[in-house]
């Protein structure tokens, strides 16, 4: 996809602060910080999270420098950014802000090659990485090269504000609030083609958002920061909602952490339940007779290449004769292994039946996911997750179908 | 009237040449002043982006020169600077500078500061980032001042007639000259041409803008 090496850098805020005096206070200003320290991965996602004047946009601006920390160091692969000179500091960190700033005179195509242009690429390299970038943000370069900002709806600016961001293909990005001033169906299909270039791309991010729900969902790590500047907790999704470090963070993730933990893993987690199955075309009657020797209530009817039907009642099963499609009942949900268990959940009770039914890509059946299966499993994990309080990503599930 | 036609179209017919040595006169009077006037106010617009504080003065200063009266900044320029070009265009100059100056910080100003710090984060350096985004984005402020100065010089040059000489006032001189020969059709036609001048001018720099500001037009293209 890209021809370029990714490369990511670690960052660590080293008691990093930043106070203001009173009258730049009486100004506006942003946030202060109190002796931050912070190691971030080469590659991760760090979303750092907080009601408004906790300091987190003061601490994201603090590592390219547009705010100068008033004590400590920031790292980046363990150089100290302030005895970088600035400007080429700036131009190797990426940059995405809510209000996006994109240069309104500029086609898109300039826009987002800014970066390249800056550093004096030649003009050819520059359109075709613009084009490129367009492309990857999911943009056709021949239909928005050209167009002005202007011209562009609101999620579309916002995927050239990232593609901007990524065009010199810098080892660190900073986002603040970058999905913020959109509708939310807009912002939730933005985050997950975010998640799913992250995959490829594997740059380390700095994430600003005031929302607890996006930091779990798009975090490796989440920081929940407390008015003050002061870190209230560092982990891992799953450490933070299943073991809130203290009520401040209770309450900031909201009396709903249970459901929200739900959110963090994927059908594919949890282990199957075994259905009694019926092929189309089957004798009835040995149907009847499966049904009763596992006791159960209902069966799910397979069409010839495995793919659930529907579930048929034991008692409706004919006397005689063979299975028919047309015996299944065809509203029963199916969902897929990358379904988050909090939609699993969610489609059981619109159904008001027991148990999903879970299929894999090609629609074939892999299993039943039950109420009780998902509330057992998620004690356990639970129990994984604060037991040694040890920094293991919370593992969003990656699709198994992928790996085959 | 005397049986005497109100404009003699033939007097005008007969001075043609007149016309365009008075039309060149005026542009001159015209362009000299506005570039002057331009340079002196960027400079100092610039240094209002940097020093916020100067804004204050600097109006104060070009709003003072505004309010002076043409006739009495000409009369009083003429024993210093004699019957050269600085008694006209001193004054003219400096009636160009409120108008340009507030317009070019205005122009600057109007920048939004998401711009601005998209600039910064991205690391364009100070000139850079005057010359590519804080520039072209005040340019229509800027050209709306430009219009606005333009169209009141060609007004106050014909003014500049009083100086005296043949070398001063562009059309006004045919004002000043009607006026003192009791001859109506020179009064009318230095009236009309010093007009036509204005709204031709105008024009051209309506065309210079939108060369200078394709995007402008986009975005009123979106609705």
């Amino acid at each position: 996809m890209v021809d370029t090496v990714h490369h990511a850098a670690t960052v660590d805020f080293d008691h990093v602060s930043k106070s203001y005096d009173p009258a730049a206070l009486k100004k506006g200003a942003p946030g202060a910080v109190q002796d931050l320290t912070l190691h971030i991965p080469a590659g991760k996602v760090c979303v750092l999270v907080g009601p408004s004047g906790c300091g987190k946009t003061t601490s994201l601006k603090m590592v390219n420098r547009l705010i100068e920390p008033t004590s400590g160091r920031i790292l980046l692969d363990g150089v100290d950014a302030a005895t970088r000179d600035v400007t080429e500091l700036r131009r190797g960190i990426g940059y995405v802000i809510q209000q996006i700033g994109l240069f309104p005179h500029q086609s898109i195509g300039e826009n987002v090659a800014t970066v390249p242009r800056l550093l004096g690429w030649p003009r050819a390299r520059q359109q075709a990485r613009a084009e490129e970038l367009l492309t990857i943000v999911g943009l056709d370069p021949a239909k928005y090269r050209d167009r002005y900002p202007a011209q562009l709806s609101g999620g579309e600016r916002q995927r050239v504000g990232v593609a901007r961001a990524l065009a010199a293909d810098p080892p660190v990005m900073l986002m603040d609030e970058p999905f913020g001033a959109v509708d939310p169906i807009v912002r939730d299909r933005l985050q997950n083609e975010f998640l799913r270039l992250q995959e490829d791309l594997a740059k380390t991010i700095l994430f600003v958002t005031h929302d607890i729900d996006e930091a779990i969902k798009m975090g490796d790590m989440v920081v929940v920061m407390q008015t003050g500047g002061h870190v209230a907790q560092v982990g891992t999704p799953a450490e933070i909602l299943a073991d809130p470090a203290s009520e401040f963070v209770a309450r900031f993730v909201g009396a709903d952490r249970g459901l929200k933990r739900l959110s963090l893993y994927r059908v594919a987690s949890v282990p199957l339940g075994e259905a009694v199955t019926a092929a189309v075309g089957e004798e009835a009657i040995a149907v009847r007779v499966r049904a009763a020797e596992a006791q159960a209530r209902e069966v799910l009817v397979l069409d010839a290449e495995e793919r659930p039907l529907g579930w048929l009642m034991t008692g409706d099963i004919p006397g005689e004769g063979a299975i028919a499609a047309a015996h299944a009942d065809p509203s029963s949900p199916q969902m897929d292994r990358r379904t988050t268990l909090k939609d699993a959940l969610s489609m059981l009770l619109d159904q008001d039946v027991q148990s999903g039914i879970v299929v894999d890509r090609t629609g074939r059946l892999r299993g039943l996911l039950t109420v009780g299966s998902v509330m057992d499993w998620m004690r356990d994990e639970r129990s994984r997750a604060t037991a040694d309080g040890d920094n293991t990503p919370p593992a969003p599930a990656p699709d198994p179908d992928d790996e085959a | 009237m005397n049986g005497k036609p109100f404009i003699d179209w033939t007097w005008i017919g007969n001075h043609l040449d007149d016309v365009v040595e008075k039309l060149g006169q005026h542009l001159m009077l015209l362009v000299i002043p506005m570039v002057a006037g331009f340079a002196i106010s960027f400079v100092l617009a610039i240094l209002a982006l940097r020093r916020p504080g100067t804004v204050g003065p600097v109006t104060l200063v070009t709003g003072l020169l505004y309010t002076i009266p043409s006739l009495a900044a000409f009369a009083v320029l003429r024993p210093i600077f004699g019957l050269s070009l600085w008694t006209a265009v001193i004054p003219l100059t400096a009636y160009t500078l409120l108008i340009l100056y507030r317009n070019t910080v205005a122009g600057f100003r109007a920048v939004p500061p998401e711009i601005h710090e998209a600039a910064l984060g991205m690391g364009y350096t100070a000139r850079t980032r005057l010359l590519r985004v804080e520039l072209p984005l005040a340019v229509p402020l800027i050209m709306a001042g430009i219009r606005l100065a333009s169209v009141t010089t060609i007004g106050l040059v014909t003014i500049a007639a009083v100086i005296g000489a043949d070398k001063f006032g562009g059309f006004g001189q045919f004002i000043t000259e009607g006026q003192q020969t009791s001859f109506p059709t020179k009064i009318y036609l230095g009236g009309v041409l010093s007009v036509v001048l204005a709204f031709t001018v105008d024009a051209l720099l309506v065309l210079v803008e939108r060369a200078l500001t394709p995007w402008a037009r986009a975005r009123a293209a979106r609705g």
